[in-house]
């Protein structure tokens, strides 16, 4: 079932952007950008958890779910340790994600050239 | 008074400066449009074994001008000056093209209506006896623009239904004072028209409006109407900028539905995905060197040949400014015109 | 967007014209092929979750593997000029997932090569994730300093 899940909501995540993109002068890194905060912020308010219980991978692989984990990094850190935790939890969860596209992309430029 | 001007914006060639010979090279999908089998070359490979986008759009540049110079049998110590533009920064494919060649040059930006601004200039230098041949060129690159204008190619983004693909290709034409023709008869220099226009995946509603400026200033300016020519061709506006400007010419009390044609809109097939169709400096310089210039010595007796351009820069429209536009338009005729 | 240029009303008036006129988008069937793909990509990125979990790691835990895997995915698709077709045919439904992100990455940083490691490569990478971090961090930070206001 969590599969059927995942496809719901992580399609209508993609929809929404779509619907933005399509109705809107917006171009995609505008809707990045509108998306990956909107994610931060409904997880401060608690909600974006909810969606993640229910959809699983479907809230966390679009983009707002990266705004969720860089949120929930800096709520962990501070619960731990305090102000400074706004810093330092920032790249808490979201490093592995970073780090990851950082040595991969740099990867793929060395191995593949533009097909054009 | 300048005796070769008549009207406002509009210039007679008096001694009829021919076009000896066009040569027009062509990218894949411009390969497998509809005017594939009149391409002089048409490459493959994008990079065209070079090592970047730029120079294989530059060594495509100086393959249509071997070209031309082959069928006009022409050498370079014969051509006096070479016009050619594209759209690169600092329009290095041509400065790049012209490094190559033992010819004194002039670069020309006047975005995709480098190849009337080019046969414009030419055909005077002929005409005001500075030149016995000249060269004129046009080129533009779809990888190398948009990763210029746009994004990098490998981004997978969707385009509307306006944006338009620019045209992988180069067109070169040989001008010169004697020979049979088709001649150059008249020009009418574009003015910069603005009309507000801010999306740059929507160029031929920003650039239609300058088309009409011009024709209908063509018009006005030698009192001929459109029954005057067999065909009237824009550059670069697309399907979207060919139905404006149609309308727009229609409101302006010419009617021209039955004789025009836009080159974006023959470039590329149907289906190509290529959303408008085609732009960039070389839509308008391959589809005239390969399909209209043959034509001309067949079916038609005059045609106006009118490019458009649309002059900004992603710094411009990143900075939210309108896009400006021009057109230059170009009468060619079979025959030298009687009486005048 | 930033410094919107002023109209005169002739200006105003074509534009809106034209606008009247303009082809749209096929609105209905971008949605659903954007719904179908995104949906998909997320399916894909369950069954890795998934996979991750039953090696005995914690949904939450599992979260930052699945991304790599997925951003390995869209690099790697990025790189054999697959993605960019992609992102034609689906828009929203490629760009929005993380395998989208990863494109953005790969996409500059294959496209700048030719200018170099350095201020090619090195420094295109971000061009399209650049805002995304900046704003995405700076939204994440400013919740945490409500958060602190509110709960200290």
């Amino acid at each position: 079932m969590d599969f059927v899940y995942a496809f719901l909501v992580g399609g209508a995540i993609c929809a929404l952007g779509q619907l933005i993109f399509d109705l809107t002068p917006l171009t995609p890194a505008h809707v990045l950008v509108l998306f990956v905060s909107s994610g931060a912020i409904l997880s401060g308010l608690g909600v974006y958890e909810l969606l993640i219980d229910f959809g699983g991978a479907g809230a966390t692989i679009p983009l707002p779910g990266f705004g969720h984990t860089l949120t929930s990094g800096v709520i962990q850190e501070m619960e731990a340790n305090g102000f400074w935790g706004i810093f330092s939890g920032v790249m808490e969860n979201a490093s592995v994600g970073l780090v990851a596209a950082v040595v991969i992309g740099l990867l793929v430029s060395l191995l593949f050239n533009p097909k054009g | 008074m300048a005796e070769k001007r008549i009207g406002e914006d509009t210039i007679f060639f008096s001694s009829y400066p021919t076009i000896i010979a066009t040569a027009s090279t062509a990218g894949k999908k411009e390969g497998e449009g509809p005017c594939a089998k009149y391409f002089d070359k048409v490459i493959q490979d994008p990079l065209y074994g070079e090592s970047t986008w730029e120079k294989a759009e530059s060594k495509m540049l100086l393959e249509s001008v071997r070209k031309v110079l082959e069928k006009a049998r022409c050498t370079y110590d014969q051509i006096h000056f070479m016009f050619s533009g594209d759209l690169l920064n600092q329009i290095t494919a041509s400065n790049f093209a012209a490094r190559e060649l033992p010819i004194p040059f002039y670069g020309l930006f006047g975005a995709c209506s480098t190849f009337t601004e080019g046969l414009t200039l030419g055909g005077m230098a002929i005409d005001g006896g500075f030149a016995q041949r000249v060269l004129v060129g046009a080129s533009s690159h779809y990888q190398a623009a948009e990763r210029q204008y746009r994004y990098p190619t490998e981004l997978g983004v969707q385009r509307p239904p306006t944006a338009q693909r620019t045209v992988t290709g180069a067109g070169a034409v040989i001008l010169g004072n004697d020979g049979p023709g088709p001649f150059l008869t008249a020009a009418t220099i574009g003015r910069v028209i603005d009309m507000g226009i801010s999306d740059p995946l929507n160029m031929g509603t920003a650039m239609a409006p300058a088309a009409v400026h011009t024709i209908v200033q063509h018009f006005k300016d030698t009192g001929r109407n459109p029954d005057y020519y067999d065909v009237i061709i824009t550059g670069d506006l697309a399907s979207v900028g060919k139905g404006l400007a149609e309308d727009l010419l229609k409101k302006e009390g010419y009617d021209v539905s039955d004789r025009y044609t836009d080159c974006g809109v023959m470039i590329y097939k149907p289906d190509a995905d290529t959303q408008a169709g085609g732009s960039g400096c070389a839509c308008s310089a391959v589809v005239f060197s390969s399909y209209f210039y043959p034509l001309l010595k067949e079916e038609y007796q005059r045609l106006l040949l009118v490019s458009t351009g649309a002059l900004m820069s992603p710094t411009t429209y990143q900075q939210g400014e309108t896009i400006p536009a021009i057109a230059h338009a170009v009468a060619i005729e079979r025959n030298r015109p009687e009486g005048k | 967007m930033i410094l919107m240029a002023k109209l005169t009303r002739e200006q105003k008036a074509y534009k809106q014209w034209a606008d009247s006129r303009k082809p749209g988008p096929s609105l209905g069937r971008n949605i659903v092929v954007a719904y179908i793909v995104g949906g998909l990509i997320c399916t894909l990125g369950q069954g890795v979750l998934n996979y991750f979990v039953s090696q005995g790691m914690s949904p939450k835990e599992a979260g930052g593997p699945t991304a790599a895997v997925m951003i390995l995915l869209g690099a790697l698709l990025t790189g054999l000029g697959i993605y960019d077709r992609l992102g034609k045919f689906a828009g929203a439904g490629s760009f929005v997932p993380i395998t989208g992100f990863a494109n953005s990455i790969v996409a500059p940083a294959l496209e700048y090569k030719r200018e170099g490691y350095v201020l090619g490569v090195g420094a295109r990478m971000f061009q399209i994730a650049g805002p995304v971090l900046v704003y995405g961090m700076s939204t994440a930070w400013l919740v945490g300093l409500v958060h602190w206001l509110i709960h200290k």
